[in-house]
């Protein structure tokens, strides 16, 4: 089962209720044991009035310092003309309205959203797939579920680079393609050809993750329901469709939201393949590439590269929104 | 290896061995249907290791010999370490590789630390301002890192600490979904046991640290797994905070030679390998915990 953490922390443990240790740290045991022994309980008190704080204090303070307040500042930086150098003015929303009127804003945004498009579908459905070519304890079997794991563990500049090398003008690709008669293709010259073979990349390097998400759920489909169908005549074909498919459907669609978040902030694949301007016009670049470039530097324009993280930002929550209600209605 | 499980001799004594490989339809797996699923998992294995391996080959490569020839030829004529020396003679490749060792392992340490201290404190310990706690880590996991980014970088440096290693570990030091993980984990560990070393005079850090604590080994292992992977796999971040080429981590120092030295293949194939490696490695001596973490992280995408 996929289940995420959030879900999960709503399972047997039920933290909104007083904790075990809870009730015992207040000592209302039931047999009288902290009536007969005062001292504990005061040293005990104090203990978990301090001690709590302590133990959360690093995890809090990293927390507040590096995810809270950059959060904070992104919100405020969007309302000013802040440079990496300069302190910035209040603008008002200067900087949405200059974002309303950037081609390069739009260029981003039509090429992430392209990419989730693309990307997407193949994610849930291919390591579905994969899922079930690996599901049968075959003799080995274990070797074949590692081996399809490995990209998931490579770095994605190391797999980019495989990749831009594989899909080189000169590389194995079109070499092979050559061999077969099929001629040269321009993987990585063509606008489009460049933004697909960056998918495939992040397909090829996501299809393990996703297979053993499904992995998990198949386990939970009831063996009797393919025996129900099998003796119904039904074909391989029509037991994925009638019994798989409606089986897994929850873990389909947490799949879809979460490669739709990855695939929303999709950065360094392109920005491997296609150069850190995203190609000679900057027809390829993504609206993660586009925050990169416009903040970062000496030069870089904080406030509005932070109006543009904040529509990346909107459209990654509002996709974990999904996540989390699919999550949910996995659980009931 | 794959060859010696695929010849039909074993594969006939493993259905009798193992009940398994009848038990999922409750039938017997007829003969032509494992021959397709070996010739299926043959070609997914193909497209999936044959890249690593193709970069492998390309750096063993000679000088000269021809990596451009159509067919390809896919085992190099005279295997050569030659690319290898010339990566160290190129960039300062082994100062990269221990930065981002550096910086892997200090975030192993401080998610390790931090996470099981916090998930502690939310699990278990009863104080005011828990829910709160715990809804800054949740509300934290929600928010994509893309998002803040800018605001992380101006952040570092408003504290100085621009250009530093110690900037590309600090935002990512204590995940938010690691605490969370350790919070569940500490959250199914009977409490009895702990009651227990409490009656026994155990105080909060001793029930922590002798009880506790031994109880989550797994989780722990998975989230110093995948603390290593992500700090060492990180590309966007370090590239932003990281201006001075010799702080570089080897994701950066890649990109530094692939951007510097697009045209030499062997070179560059040769910087991959070494980055890769230590992680097939490390994932083929651990394999359970970042199987176990991937269900357990599902959220974080």
């Amino acid at each position: 089962m996929a289940t995420s953490t959030v879900t999960r922390s709503q399972g047997p443990g039920r933290p909104d209720r007083p904790g075990p240790l809870g009730r015992l740290g207040r000592l209302a045991r039931p047999g009288g044991a902290a009536g007969r022994t005062p001292p504990p309980a005061v040293r005990v008190r104090r203990q978990l009035v301090t001690s709590p704080w302590l133990f959360a204090a690093p995890g809090l303070l990293i927390t507040a310092v590096f995810i809270l307040y950059p959060f904070v500042s992104t919100v405020i930086n969007s309302f000013t003309d802040r440079r990496t150098l300069l302190p910035g003015h209040y603008v008002g929303l200067a900087n949405f309205r200059e974002l309303l009127h950037d081609d390069m804003f739009w260029i981003g945004l039509r090429n992430s959203t392209v990419y989730v498009l693309g990307v997407v579908p193949a994610l849930v459905i291919l390591p579905l797939l994969l899922a079930l070519l690996v599901q049968r304890n075959i003799p080995g079997i274990t070797f074949f579920r590692s081996a399809f794991y490995t990209p998931v563990v490579a770095s994605v500049v190391v797999v980019g680079l495989i990749w831009v090398w594989l899909l080189d003008e000169r590389g194995l690709v079109n070499s092979l393609l050559e061999a077969v008669g099929v001629g040269k293709v321009g993987f990585l010259s063509d606008q489009w050809l460049l933004l697909f073979s960056a998918m495939t990349v992040t397909v090829w390097k996501g299809l393990g993750y996703y297979m053993i998400i499904y992995l998990a759920a198949l386990a939970n489909v009831p063996r009797e329901l393919h025996e129900a169908a099998a003796v119904d005549g039904a074909g391989a074909v029509r037991r994925f469709l009638t019994v798989t498919v409606p089986a897994v459907r929850s873990t389909m669609v947490l799949v879809a939201a979460l490669s739709s978040v990855a695939a929303f902030k999709v950065f360094s694949e392109v920005y491997l393949m296609a150069g850190p301007n995203g190609g000679p016009a900057g027809e390829d670049t993504t609206l993660v590439m586009l925050v990169q470039r416009t903040g970062t530097g000496l030069s870089g324009r904080v406030g509005y590269a932070s109006a543009l993280s904040l529509v990346v930002f909107v459209v990654a929550v509002v996709l974990m929104l999904l996540v989390l209600r699919a999550d949910r209605r996995e659980e009931s | 290896m794959s060859t010696a499980e695929k010849t039909p001799a074993p594969a006939r004594a493993g259905v009798r061995e193992r009940r398994r490989i009848t038990d999922e339809h409750g039938r017997r797996v007829r003969g032509w249907e494992l021959v397709l699923r070996y010739v299926l998992l043959l070609a997914v294995l193909a497209l999936t290791v044959g890249p690593f391996l193709w970069q492998l080959s390309t750096s063993l490569k000679g000088p000269t010999e021809d990596i451009f020839t159509s067919p390809p030829r896919f085992l190099p004529s005279r295997p050569t370490l030659h690319n290898y020396e010339r990566v160290s003679e190129t960039i300062p490749v082994w100062d990269y590789v221990l930065n981002s060792l550096k910086v892997a392992l200090a975030n192993v340490v401080t998610n390790c630390v931090g996470a099981a201290l916090a998930g502690y404190a939310l699990a278990r310990l009863r104080y005011r301002g828990r829910r709160a706690a715990t809804l800054v880590f949740i509300l934290a996991m929600l928010v994509p890192a893309e998002g803040i980014i800018i605001a992380q970088f101006t952040t570092m440096r408003e504290l100085g600490l621009n250009n530093t290693l110690l900037a590309v570990v600090l935002p990512g030091s204590v995940g938010a979904l690691n605490v969370l993980l350790m919070r569940n984990a500490f959250l199914n560990v009977p409490y009895e046991i702990e009651e227990a070393a409490y009656v026994d005079g155990a105080n909060v850090w001793q029930r922590f640290w002798r009880v506790a604590l031994p109880s989550v080994r797994g989780t722990l292992a998975v989230v110093a797994i995948f603390a290593f992977m992500f700090s060492w796999d990180d590309f966007l971040w370090p590239l932003i905070v990281l201006s001075d080429p010799s702080k570089y981590t080897l994701t950066i120092g890649l990109n530094y030679l692939h951007g510097t030295f697009a045209n030499d293949e062997r070179l560059v194939a040769a910087g991959t390998i070494i980055a890769v490696a230590p992680l097939i490695i490390l994932f083929a001596c651990l394999q359970r915990y970042f199987f176990r973490g991937v269900g357990e992280g599902a959220v974080k995408g």
